[in-house]
């Protein structure tokens, strides 16, 4: 029991960049934006909440907890939000190419992440040698004092930072608010049919720029949470990876809803670490990590033959919306 | 819809009863979309937005380094056309290029492949599968022939697969191809691991053999030549021949093209065909022509900046080779500062992506106009004016 339990642990530290950036593009694309800027926006809130940190970390004797979460949480917050908000102006406002202005956001996003990353210390002429946030990533990491007591229980459910539970939290109010309120109604017509929405009264342009930033926002977490969390502080460049583009995977193998983005992230992230718990050979290690992309493709076009209305991508997606132009 | 309305909120003298309709809106301007446009007004808008973004770039440098920023300029231009480099340059921007082609045709036909890096990096594949098998058994003739052939094969097929899906149940092929890209990179560190024993990520010339010879002496001279005549060729098969008008119309209305009796379904999967092959030679230029070595990360992300090269040039072939040029000047330009002061070399990524945010941005001028003129609107706003008069 405990090893399984040890491994759906593993499964969910790394499931969760990805459960982040997945919400954060469901409630994105369900507004008709398909932002493909999501992996740049994640490494741009990494790096901002490092930046924060760092700051922060360097200015001060001894860290106090609450600020040691908080200005790391807001920077994070708001390189995120700056970096949807030129998505959101050059596509909302100025109707560029959705799939043009995400690529070049995603290039942009990545090597702001990695310059910064790379070159904060000499920037800032600080006398350490790497960028190493530990004594801030200690709070981030902290989980519930009792969860060692419990057991196997207690390693399964509460042995985790708050942005493990933040991350599901988020999905679920995300999947509720979607699906149940009146904001999430009007937000999926904007996406389904924007011309239609604005005959209805619904305001196009401010649904549009809320749900991006927004998503741009949560998606900006899982940057951060990778790494505060599971990096323990610590800044490699590249170390994200391609998480990013996995979270978009998720979203279609979710068909865009975000309570089955919560099991679907933590299933990739399982299967990301799989091969640390069979006795695969290590030259096998490649195809196992091919799987996740696979099942996706699979889910992308079983969901197309299907046809089922409820599973569709949001049918205005990827396209601007000009009032005149119809 | 008009942008950016300045709202005239109105208090009411008694408050609070029917609020909405005591709003009144004045735009401060609106947007129209334009019927068409000089050439000289779009390309001075372009050349405005790419100094914009020059400028901007200018200061980043200049904030990040401490340099002044003429020297900066100064260093951009060594790091692309200094000693010894022009060749390298010149061979980046028709790697560059030639993926731009690829993605071309299947862009004119608004489909939308970001899977160039993919299928690019599966020719790549095909040829060192080859090179490492055959190098040693086969002449150099034949051997430069197999290559070209697996390479090819290897892309179009890659370009294949999500055509057939989209043609045949409408699958989404953005996120389709985006995902061929990383079951492809998977194969490729599945042949490192398989070609090399001792678990380097890098396979080069001793196990893979010299691939295609220099031409008269000169290094990458024929990568060169092979993208500039494709250029060419592509230029004419777009603009000149029925597959091109078959792509376009495709690409203007499905509709018009069922109607007037064009096979939308073979349009199809005939363009992504052509559009994978050429990745797949791109892929071949890339491993058999230049560098004799394969790992995960030969493309580099020139998959998805070739999208964006294609789309700036407007999908046609020749303006393509300005925008590349640009792209791959700032970017061997970044890289030399970035050595220079010892930052990171994402710089390069930083300043492609201002870039490419400006010209993204300055399409918005070139295809609506923004009139300020406010005549249209002068019936409402008169009807708004002795409310605007109460709140002065």
């Amino acid at each position: 029991m405990n090893f399984i339990a040890q491994f759906l642990q593993r499964a969910i530290l790394q499931g969760t960049p990805l459960l982040f950036g997945a919400t954060g593009e469901i409630i994105t694309e369900k507004s008709g934006n398909l932002n493909l800027g999501i992996p740049g926006i994640m490494y741009v809130g990494a790096i901002s909440g490092v930046i924060g940190g760092f700051f922060y970390q360097n200015s001060v004797k001894s860290v106090n907890p609450f600020l040691a979460i908080m200005i790391p949480l807001l920077s994070c917050l708001l390189g995120a939000l700056l970096a949807s908000l030129i998505y959101c102006f050059l596509t909302i406002t100025l109707h560029a190419n959705q799939n043009v202005t995400g690529l070049a956001l995603t290039t942009f996003g990545v090597g702001f992440g990695n310059f910064f990353g790379g070159s904060l210390i000499k920037i800032t002429k600080s006398e350490v040698p790497y960028v190493a946030l530990t004594k801030i990533a200690k709070y981030y990491h902290s989980s519930f004092p009792f969860a060692k007591k419990l057991g196997w229980f207690g390693t399964l459910f509460f042995s985790y930072g708050f942005l493990v539970y933040l991350a599901v939290i988020l999905a679920i109010v995300a999947t509720v608010l979607l699906k149940r309120s009146r904001i999430g109604l009007q937000l999926r017509a904007v996406g389904e049919n924007p011309a239609t929405a604005d005959a209805a009264g619904i305001n196009v342009t401010g649904y549009k720029y809320f749900a991006t930033c927004i998503g741009g926002m949560v998606a900006g977490l899982g940057g951060l949470y990778f790494i505060m969390d599971y990096s323990g502080g610590i800044w490699s460049n590249n170390g994200f990876g391609d998480r990013g583009w996995l979270a978009i995977a998720i979203v279609i193998f979710a068909m865009w809803r975000p309570n089955l983005a919560i099991f679907a992230s933590y299933l990739f992230g399982g299967l990301y670490i799989l091969f640390n718990y069979i006795n695969a050979k290590m030259q096998l290690l490649p195809i196992i990590q091919m799987i996740p992309y696979v099942v996706t493709i699979l889910a992308l076009i079983l969901t197309s033959i299907r046809k089922k209305r409820e599973n569709q991508p949001p049918a205005s997606l990827g396209l601007s919306y000009f009032r005149e132009e119809r | 819809m008009e942008e950016k309305d300045s709202v005239v909120e109105v208090t009411s003298p008694v408050g609070g009863d029917e609020p909405q309709e005591k709003k009144a809106r004045t735009p401060l301007f609106h947007v129209t979309k334009r019927a068409q446009i000089g050439w000289q007004k779009a390309i001075g808008i372009r050349v405005i937005a790419i100094f914009a973004a020059l400028v901007l770039c200018a200061i980043i440098t200049v904030l990040c380094t401490g340099d002044n920023p003429f020297s900066v300029f100064k260093t951009v231009a060594e790091g692309a056309f200094g000693k010894g480099r022009t060749l390298v340059t010149v061979h980046d921007i028709a790697i560059l290029l030639c993926i731009s082609l690829a993605v071309t045709p299947a862009f004119r036909m608004r489909f939308w492949n970001i899977g160039a890096e993919g299928q690019t990096l599966i020719g790549g594949l095909a040829t060192a599968i080859v090179m490492l098998n055959l190098h040693d058994k086969v002449p150099t003739a034949p051997l430069v022939l197999i290559m070209l052939v697996a390479a090819v094969a290897a892309g179009a097929l890659w370009g294949f697969v999500p055509a057939f899906f989209k043609a045949r149940w409408n699958t989404n092929e953005t996120l389709f191809t985006l995902m061929m890209n990383y079951v492809a990179i998977q194969l490729v560190e599945y042949f490192l691991k398989i070609a090399d024993k001792t678990g380097s990520n890098v396979v080069g010339p001793n196990l893979l053999g010299t691939g295609i010879p220099n031409l008269f002496g000169v290094q990458y001279l024929l990568n060169i030549l092979v993208v500039a005549v494709l250029t060419g060729v592509l230029y004419v098969y777009l603009q000149y021949s029925k597959h091109g008008y078959e792509i376009s119309v495709v690409g203007e209305s499905e509709n018009t093209a069922k109607y007037i009796g064009i096979n939308v379904r073979r349009v199809i999967i005939r363009t992504m065909l052509v559009s994978g092959a050429i990745c797949g030679l791109a892929g071949l230029l890339i491993v058999g022509g230049a560098s004799h070595s394969i790992n995960s990360n030969i493309v580099d992300g020139r998959g998805f900046t070739a999208i964006m090269v294609s789309w700036l040039a407007k999908f046609n072939p020749l303006y393509m080779i300005l925008t590349t040029f640009l792209l791959v000047f700032l970017d061997r330009g970044a890289d030399e500062i970035s050595t220079r002061f010892g930052l990171s070399s994402s710089f390069s990524a930083i300043l492609t992506g201002v870039i490419l945010f400006f010209i993204i941005g300055c399409e918005f001028f070139i295809n609506y106009q923004v009139h300020f003129d406010r005549r249209p609107f002068a019936k409402a706003k008169k009807q708004c004016e002795p409310q605007i008069k109460e709140e002065e």
